[in-house]
């Protein structure tokens, strides 16, 4: 049994952490967050060349090959620079194309993908329904050789910058995947601005729009395990995301500790701060395992790996926003404001805790898996 | 990374467990006030000796000390078996765990002879002398003094919170022997026979209503000079050694206990009912047990994680005071959920066997013992974190 990464693991860790640092620092990272999309072309080809993009997904789709345990390595450091871009998006985007029975759709359109040609997105949320994969309201209707399209879908990651969009809708056989193009006739983007402004949200109308028929991913119970898989997929990046983003409050908070003064004696040695950072660290440490086992088991297909994913979602959701808040605290004022650091990651995973199910849509997915199942 | 037993891992369980289902006794039967009795004492003694026959005890233990040179992951193999198959609890834990080892590092060669057989045979049981009245968190502060006459220390002081105490043949006592020195500097480390004229104890009962824990009176012990462990006043060092052991040794087997008691409640909630449903039916309730489950699974990979580091790295770091936070305050959220989810019965004595109490109380004293949490905390702060040292 060995919990560590192996060494090419770490040599990716290094090489994802040394690219942040250069293509992507703090400046560069409120730049993008006043923009209307959060989106740097020259990053994101950057990101692409680097083959993190897919680097999970098979290698006839120009994909890496490689496990989630990688692709948690590269979301993590991501996370800690709060690198904005459509980095989660494209991935669950990519990872449902893959997963899907349409190999001619995956064939055309992953490589896109994975070579930074084109972003992605799923649009999966609808006004008065949560991350339950029940019926969606959206619509598709098959006719002839057309698929038309009718509703709407909120708080869809990356929608302004999306190339492709899979779109959860409900057919004949209940849920139906359909592959759109965001910019087609009868489909509207608008921007609705949240408390992360380095990952975009917009709200998406399909008003008769149509794809052709060919453009349906899966169907039905094909649809949803699709579906369901690609948001583990998701959820493990998310997690992993957390876990960068607690480390860099953490490694923050403990160095202002060691250079900040009052009552002319470092704050770091005052113990109601010490145990705040050891409190920290704690919960930074354990979101770490939780996210790479949940990476491990569902890379190995462990019977455990649902209950996996609904652990680590739920534990980093709560640890990454007591984090985030005792961060706050234990700078004291400078931590509260626009021009510190701390709040685009406070922000960010505000938004995360909510992405595929806060904590207590996890907690009962859990109490389904175990308690229902004793 | 990956998370799979190795073939070596994998064959030192199935052989643990072929062992255990053919030696594990029946259990003591669990009537309050019976943890003193000597016939407990042999029950106990008789346990630890079939362990040593089996090959199972001190299997952590150097090859050339009679041990298995066995990987920490196999030892906590074997802690979380024990406790999986409701074995007694090991007598020999502290000797074995933590004064051998020492003896290993700081002992003579006489002392190795003489006391690793006997430890790892369990002949020869240990306990621990180190907090005092007044030195709990502070223990380098110890007060309990040694002097020297002739070939002997002549010992008189109290200690405080000794678990096994009342079944010891031996106690690694630390004593003050230079009281002009900084406390870290004069502290030295004894070897003392529990039989010695001048050594008595007293059971201290906690509010959980048992014994596990005794105060010791030492009157003009007199301790051979040959007993001394390591040199004159360095004995903090060897008490950190054993510190550093003890807090690295709990953590897979106090997964196993909460484990058990996690699945009590699963099973108790969804058999009683309220207002004609389930217990288990409640969404409020679903959500905490879930909770419950899920801080008990994370804290299994942080042990695992810790394990496979220190089979890497062999010296146990300050990461054991982060799983002993970890545990023992999980354990007390825990204990605190059973009773909010069984609800008013869960205060009686007659139900669930007096668990739930019992896990609600007892779980008070595992954030103080071993290092307080607060301890702990500062512990990381400062030598994970490298913060100033504030106390």
């Amino acid at each position: 049994m060995d919990f560590d990464l192996s060494k090419p693991q770490k040599l990716l860790q290094q090489s994802v952490r040394d690219f942040c640092q250069r293509e992507c620092p703090a400046e560069r990272v409120r730049e993008l967050m006043e923009t209307d999309t959060a989106i740097d072309d020259v990053l994101w080809q950057g990101i692409a060349d680097q083959g993190w993009i897919g680097l999970h997904l098979a290698e006839e789709y120009d994909g890496l090959g490689l496990g989630l345990v990688e692709l948690a390595v590269v979301a993590e450091e991501l996370g800690r620079a709060c690198v904005p871009g459509p980095f989660l998006s494209t991935t669950w985007a990519a990872t449902l194309l893959s997963l899907s029975g349409s190999s001619a759709l995956a064939e055309k359109h992953l490589p896109q993908l994975i070579e930074g040609a084109g972003k992605g997105t799923v649009a999966f949320l609808e006004e008065g329904a949560g991350w339950c994969l029940s019926q969606p309201q959206v619509t598709a209707t098959v006719s002839g050789s057309q698929v038309t399209l009718n509703g709407k879908k909120h708080l869809v990651t990356d929608a302004g910058v999306a190339d492709l969009m899979i779109v959860a809708a409900r057919g004949e056989q209940g849920l139906c995947l359909v592959l759109a193009d965001p910019s087609s006739d009868g489909v509207t983007v608008e921007a609705t601005p949240g408390i992360d402004s380095t990952r975009k949200l917009a709200q998406v109308t399909f008003a008769d729009a149509t794809v052709p028929a060919a453009n349906i991913l899966a169907q039905g119970a094909e649809a949803e395990s699709a579906l369901k898989r690609s948001r583990q997929v998701g959820i493990v990046v998310v997690c992993a995301e957390m876990v960068g983003s607690s480390q860099w409050m953490l490694d923050t908070t403990v160095e202002y500790a060691k250079t900040r003064k009052q009552f002319d004696q470092l704050i770091g040695s005052f113990q109601a701060i010490q145990l705040k950072c050891a409190d920290m660290f704690l919960q930074t440490e354990s979101s770490r395992a939780a996210a790479y086992y949940a990476a491990w088991a569902l890379t190995e297909g462990t019977e455990d790996a649902e209950r996996a994913v609904s652990i680590a979602k739920s534990y980093c959701s709560d640890a990454a926003r007591f984090v985030g808040g005792t961060a706050v605290q234990a700078h004291g004022g400078i931590g509260f404001t626009w021009e510190h650091g701390l709040h685009l990651y406070y922000k960010r995973n505000k938004a995360n805790e909510f992405l595929f199910g806060d904590a207590t849509y996890h907690r009962e997915q859990i109490a389904r898996l175990t308690i229902d199942a004793a | 990374m990956d998370l799979n037993l190795t073939a070596d891992e994998k064959a030192f369980r199935d052989d643990l467990r072929a062992w255990l289902k053919e030696n594990v006794p029946e259990p003591w039967p669990a009537t309050l006030g019976t943890e003193q009795t000597p016939e407990y004492a042999q029950y106990l003694r008789d346990w630890q000796r079939k362990l040593f026959e089996g090959g199972w005890a001190g299997v952590s233990w150097p090859k050339a000390y009679g041990g298995r040179d066995a990987t920490p992951i196999q030892q906590s193999i074997l802690l979380a078996e024990l406790i999986r198959t409701h074995a007694p609890e090991q007598l020999g834990v502290i000797g074995e765990g933590l004064v051998g080892p020492t003896i290993m590092v700081a002992g003579t060669d006489e002392q190795k002879a003489r006391f690793l057989p006997r430890i790892l045979s369990g002949e020869d049981v240990w306990c621990q002398g180190f907090s005092e009245p007044n030195a709990g968190s502070d223990v380098a502060a110890l007060g309990t003094k040694a002097v020297r006459d002739g070939d002997d220390w002549v010992v008189n002081g109290q200690k405080i919170w000794t678990s096994f105490a009342q079944f010891s043949d031996w106690c690694l006592l630390l004593v003050r022997t230079d009281f002009e020195a900084p406390k870290h500097k004069g502290i030295t480390t004894l070897l003392v026979d529990m039989k010695s004229p001048g050594v008595s104890l007293r059971p201290l009962r906690q509010m959980s209503g048992d014994s596990g824990f005794n105060e010791l009176f030492f009157t003009d012990v007199r301790v051979p000079v040959a007993n001394q462990l390591g040199e004159t006043n360095n004995g903090w060092r060897v008490a950190i050694t054993i510190l550093m052991n003890e807090r690295a040794n709990l953590g897979s087997s106090m997964f196993v206990f909460i484990d058990q008691a996690v699945k009590g409640l699963i099973e108790q909630a969804r058999t009683l009912t309220k207002n004609g449903k389930p217990l288990s039916e409640d969404p409020v309730n679903r959500q905490k047990i879930a909770q419950a489950i899920a801080e008990l699974e994370v804290y299994r990979l942080n042990v695992d994680r810790a394990l496979s580091g220190l089979t890497k790295n062999q010296t146990p770091g300050p990461e054991g005071s982060m799983l002993k936070i970890y545990w023992s305050e999980m354990y007390q959220r825990i204990a605190q959920t059973a009773m909010e989810v069984l609800g008013d019965v869960s205060q009686l004595a007659g139900f669930d066997n007096g668990n739930c109490i019992y896990r609600y109380l007892r779980s008070r004293g595992s954030t103080i013992e071993g290092g307080t949490s607060e301890i702990q905390r500062l512990i990381i702060a400062e030598r994970v974190l490298g913060l100033p040292k504030s106390y």
